[in-house]
C-alpha cells in the first residue's frame, strides 16, 4: 500500500503548571495550537481537519468537549474527531491524525491534547467507585505501586534506582521551560527523604497534576517541503490493546507494550533499537517505570533496565537519554501527557528542543501507555523522511 | 482510494432498562454476532475501534470493560472514541484506507438507563456560559423546531406524521423499542409531544469492516454482497446556538457532499434524527426527494440507545444494501446539541462499481 509519509511540521505547548486560573479550557486549547501553527507557519484556513484527544471527561466535568471547542480549534466547517484511550490519547491522538494523512484523507492536520486538572482533583477522577474496583485503591499510585514492587523483587533491582529516575528528569526539566516542576534545588537527597505515598514510591517519584495542552500539524510530503523549519517524519507508529486484569497478564511487562514497541521497530526497520535509537520520551508517571518500560521496550533484557539507569545511560548525556524533557515526572496533563512525549521526540529529530537537546538525535521514540498498563502508542521519528 | 465495505451488523434489543446486566454484558451477544456472521474471531481483525461515553457510564474508562467483553488476548490494535460509534466507524475506515489493516471491528454501546438522560446531556454544554443552566437536550431540541415551525418548513402536524412512519416502519424492527400506533400525546417541551421525542434505551451494536477482496469473501459466507463505503465525511458547527442558524444544518449538507451524497440519487437514507423536527431538516439537507426510503428502521425515533444510535444508522443502510433492498444508500450520524455535528456515508452495492 502506497500511504502518503507523514511529517510534523508545527509543534506548541503551553507551560504546564498546576492551575492555569487565567484561560478557559477553550483558553488553553488554543494557546497550544496557535504555537503550532505559528510554527508551522500555517494559519488557521491551512488545517483541514482536526484530531482532539483527552483522558476522562470526568476530569474537566465536561462531557464531550470537544463540541464546546470546535469554536476555540477554528474548527466550524471541519471535521474533528475525538479520542479517548485514557493514559496513552495523547499518542493515539496523534496517530489517528496521522493516519488521515497517510491515507490522504487530508492533507494538513492539527492535532491537539489536554487536560486541565484544576478543574476537578484527578486523584478523586481515578479512584473509581465500588463495585468497578476494590475500595482504598486510591489513585493511579495505588493501583501501580504492587505492580512496582514486583518488578523489584523479580529484577533485584537496588531501591535507590526510582530516585535516581526522579532525580534525572526533576534536572532534565530545568532545562525545559514548557516543564511544569522546576525544581532548582532539588538534590538526591531530598528525593529519597520525601514522603511515602505508595510504597515504594514516594512523593518525589511521582507525577504532579498539571494543566496543559500540546499540539502539532501534521502533512503530507508537499507539505512538508513547504515548511519553515525541519520536519519530523514518521517512520512507524502503532497501537495495542489488552485487557486490564487477567490470569497470565505480565503487570510488569504487559505484552501489549512489547507487541506495539516490535510493531514499530518493524515499520521503521529497526532491528537494534539500543544502538539505533538516538532518544526516548517515555510515559514514565511513577519514576520506576523507567526501567521497567527500558525492558518493555526492548531497550534492555529482562531484569536488566535497572542497569542501565543505575550507570546513566538515560542521563541527559548518557547513550540512550530518556526523557530529557523531564518527562510525564515533571509535567503530567495527562490527557496531553501522551502527545508531549510524541512532540518532544519530533523535537528531538527536528533540532528545535533548546536546551534539552539530545546533540545529534536522528531518530527518537514517543510513547505512552494508559488504563491498567493496558493501552499502548508509541510512535518512532527521524530526522530524515522514510525510504520509499 | 481503497475499496472497504461493510460485510457485518449486529445489534441488541434496545430497552429503556437493563439494569441486570452490565455494559460488556449487554454488549458481549452482539459482538459474538457479528462476529460469527464473518467467521473472524477478535484476534482475527485488523484494528477494533469503539464509541461509548464515560459520563453516561458514570466512571472514568468505562470502555477498558468493553474491551475485556472483547476478549483482547493476545493484544491487539485498538482505539476509542469517546462519541458515537458512527465516528469509530470513520476511525476504523482512515485506518482500513491506509493499508495497514484489512479488518476492523467497530462497537458501540451506551445504557442511559442508571441516570437520567436529559440531565446527563446538559454536561456536554458549553461549561462556562450554558452548561452551569441546565438547559436540557429536550428543551434544545424545542427551540430548534419552534425555529423550523416559525420558518414555515414544517408544523406539528408534519412531524407527528414523521413520528407516525417512524413507527409504524419499526413495525419491521425486532431490534426497535416503540412499535406500532403512538398519538402525538402531551407536549414535553412546546412544540414537543411525546411522539416527536426518542425513547431513552439502552443497546449497543458492532459493525465489522473489511478491504478489497477480504470483503467479497467474508460477505459471501451468508451470500450477502458487500455495501461498498463510496465516500465518508464529517463535519462540526459553532457549539454557540446563538451563532448558527437552527433551520438548516450546513455542516451536513458539506458532509454529505464530500461524500459523494449528491453526484447520483440514493434510494435509501437512514438519517440519526432523536426528533421529528430533525427528520424533516435532515431530508431538505440532504434535499432527499419523495421516493427515497427513508429510516426504514424506525430511526431513534423508534430506538435510541446513546452513542449506538449514529452507528445503527450506518449498520441498518449498509444491512440493506447487503441484501439487496438497497443500492445505493445514505447513513447519517449526528452529536452534540441541535444537530451541531454530523457524519455521511455513501453505501453501494457492488452494482454500484
Amino acid at each position: 500500500m502506497n500511504k502518503e509519509p507523514v511529517a510534523v511540521v508545527g509543534i506548541g505547548q503551553t507551560k504546564h503548571v498546576a492551575a492555569r486560573r487565567d484561560v478557559s479550557i477553550a483558553g488553553l486549547v488554543r494557546e497550544a495550537a496557535v504555537r503550532a501553527l505559528e510554527d508551522a507557519g500555517l494559519s488557521w484556513p491551512d488545517v483541514d481537519a482536526v484530531v482532539i484527544g483527552k483522558a476522562p471527561d470526568f476530569f474537566e466535568g465536561v462531557m464531550m468537549p470537544e463540541l464546546y471547542l470546535a469554536d476555540a480549534l477554528g474548527a466550524v466547517g471541519k471535521p474533528v474527531l475525538r479520542v479517548h484511550t485514557a493514559g496513552s490519547v495523547g499518542g493515539s491522538t496523534a496517530l489517528v491524525a496521522a493516519n488521515l494523512v497517510a491515507a490522504r484523507v487530508h492533507r494538513t492536520v492539527l492535532t491537539l491534547a489536554f487536560e486541565k486538572q484544576s478543574e476537578s482533583n484527578a486523584m478523586w477522577g481515578l479512584s473509581l467507585p465500588v463495585p468497578f474496583q476494590q475500595p482504598l485503591l486510591a489513585g493511579a499510585g495505588g493501583f501501580f505501586a504492587p505492580h512496582i514492587r514486583a518488578y523489584i523483587r523479580r529484577s533485584g533491582a537496588p531501591e535507590t534506582i526510582g530516585s535516581l529516575v526522579a532525580y534525572k528528569d526533576r534536572r532534565n526539566a530545568l532545562k525545559n521551560p514548557y516543564a511544569h516542576l522546576h525544581e532548582h534545588d532539588i538534590t538526591l537527597e531530598k528525593v529519597q527523604a520525601s514522603p511515602m505515598l505508595w510504597d515504594p514510591v514516594r512523593y518525589s517519584e511521582t507525577c504532579p497534576s498539571s494543566d496543559g495542552a500540546c499540539a502539532m500539524v501534521l502533512t503530507g510530503r508537499d507539505g512538508a517541503a513547504r515548511a519553515p523549519r525541519p520536519p519530523a517524519w514518521v517512520h512507524g507508529g502503532a497501537m495495542r490493546s489488552e485487557p486490564t486484569l487477567f490470569a497470565g497478564k505480565d503487570c510488569v511487562s504487559p505484552r501489549a507494550g512489547r507487541d506495539c514497541a516490535a510493531e514499530v521497530y518493524r515499520q521503521a526497520g529497526i532491528t537494534d533499537p539500543r544502538r539505533e535509537i538516538d532518544v526516548v520520551e517515555m510515559y514514565v508517571p511513577f519514576s520506576w517505570y523507567e526501567p521497567m518500560w527500558l525492558e518493555n521496550l526492548g531497550f534492555a533484557a529482562e531484569g536488566e533496565g535497572w542497569k542501565l539507569t543505575g550507570a546513566g545511560v538515560t542521563a541527559l548525556d548518557g547513550d540512550l537519554p530518556v526523557n530529557p524533557s523531564g518527562g510525564v515526572l515533571s509535567a503530567n496533563p495527562i490527557g496531553a501527557s501522551g502527545m508531549i512525549r510524541f512532540a518532544e521526540a519530533a523535537l528531538q529529530v527536528r533540532g528545535g528542543a533548546g536546551a534539552h537537546q539530545v546533540d545529534g538525535a536522528r531518530r527518537a521514540l514517543g510513547h505512552a501507555y494508559g488504563g491498567g498498563s493496558q493501552f499502548f502508542s508509541m510512535w518512532l521519528v527521524g530526522a530524515e523522511p522514510p525510504a520509499a | 482510494m481503497r475499496e472497504v465495505a461493510v460485510v457485518a451488523f449486529a445489534q441488541s434489543d434496545h430497552v429503556r432498562d437493563s439494569s441486570e446486566v452490565s455494559e460488556a454484558e449487554m454488549l458481549m451477544p452482539v459482538l459474538h454476532d457479528v462476529l460469527e456472521q464473518t467467521g473472524l474471531k477478535a484476534r482475527d481483525i485488523g484494528f477494533i475501534c469503539s464509541g461509548s461515553s464515560d459520563y453516561l457510564a458514570g466512571r472514568a474508562f468505562s470502555f477498558t470493560m468493553a474491551l475485556d467483553g472483547v476478549g483482547a488476548w493476545p493484544p491487539v490494535a485498538e482505539s476509542h472514541v469517546e462519541t458515537d460509534g458512527a465516528w469509530a466507524l470513520y476511525e476504523a475506515w482512515v485506518h482500513l484506507l491506509t493499508g495497514d489493516a484489512d479488518t476492523a471491528l467497530v462497537y458501540a454501546y451506551g445504557k442511559s438507563s442508571p441516570g437520567a438522560l436529559r440531565e446527563v446531556l446538559t454536561r456536554q454544554l458549553d461549561p462556562y456560559y450554558l452548561a452551569p443552566l441546565w438547559p436540557d437536550s429536550v428543551a434544545l431540541a424545542a427551540l430548534q423546531a419552534r425555529a423550523l415551525i416559525d420558518a414555515g418548513v414544517t408544523d406539528e402536524r408534519a412531524m407527528a406524521a414523521v413520528a407516525a412512519g417512524a413507527r409504524a416502519a419499526a413495525d419491521g424492527n425486532p431490534h426497535a423499542h416503540l412499535r406500532g400506533e403512538v398519538p402525538m400525546g402531551e407536549y414535553v417541551v412546546h412544540p414537543l409531544r411525546t411522539g416527536d421525542c426518542p425513547p431513552v434505551d439502552d443497546g449497543a451494536a458492532a459493525v465489522v469492516l473489511a478491504a478489497g477482496d477480504t470483503a467479497r469473501r467474508l460477505a459471501r459466507r451468508h451470500s450477502r454482497r458487500p455495501a461498498w463505503i463510496r465516500g465518508m465525511d464529517h463535519r462540526i458547527e459553532a457549539h454557540s446556538l446563538g451563532v448558527r442558524d437552527l433551520t438548516d444544518s450546513p455542516s451536513t449538507r458539506l458532509a454529505a457532499r464530500n461524500a459523494g451524497a449528491f453526484q447520483r440519487p440514493v434510494d435509501t437514507a437512514e438519517l440519526h434524527a432523536p426528533f421529528t423536527s430533525q427528520q424533516v431538516l435532515l431530508r431538505r439537507a440532504l434535499e432527499l426527494e419523495e421516493d427515497v426510503t427513508v429510516n426504514p428502521s424506525g430511526g431513534a425515533l423508534a430506538a435510541n440507545p446513546v452513542m449506538a444510535a449514529g452507528l445503527i444508522r450506518l449498520g441498518e443502510a449498509a444491512a440493506r444494501v447487503q441484501r439487496g433492498a438497497s443500492d445505493r444508500a445514505l447513513a447519517h450520524a449526528t452529536s452534540g446539541p441541535c444537530l451541531q455535528q454530523n457524519l455521511v456515508a455513501v453505501l453501494e452495492g457492488e452494482e454500484g462499481e
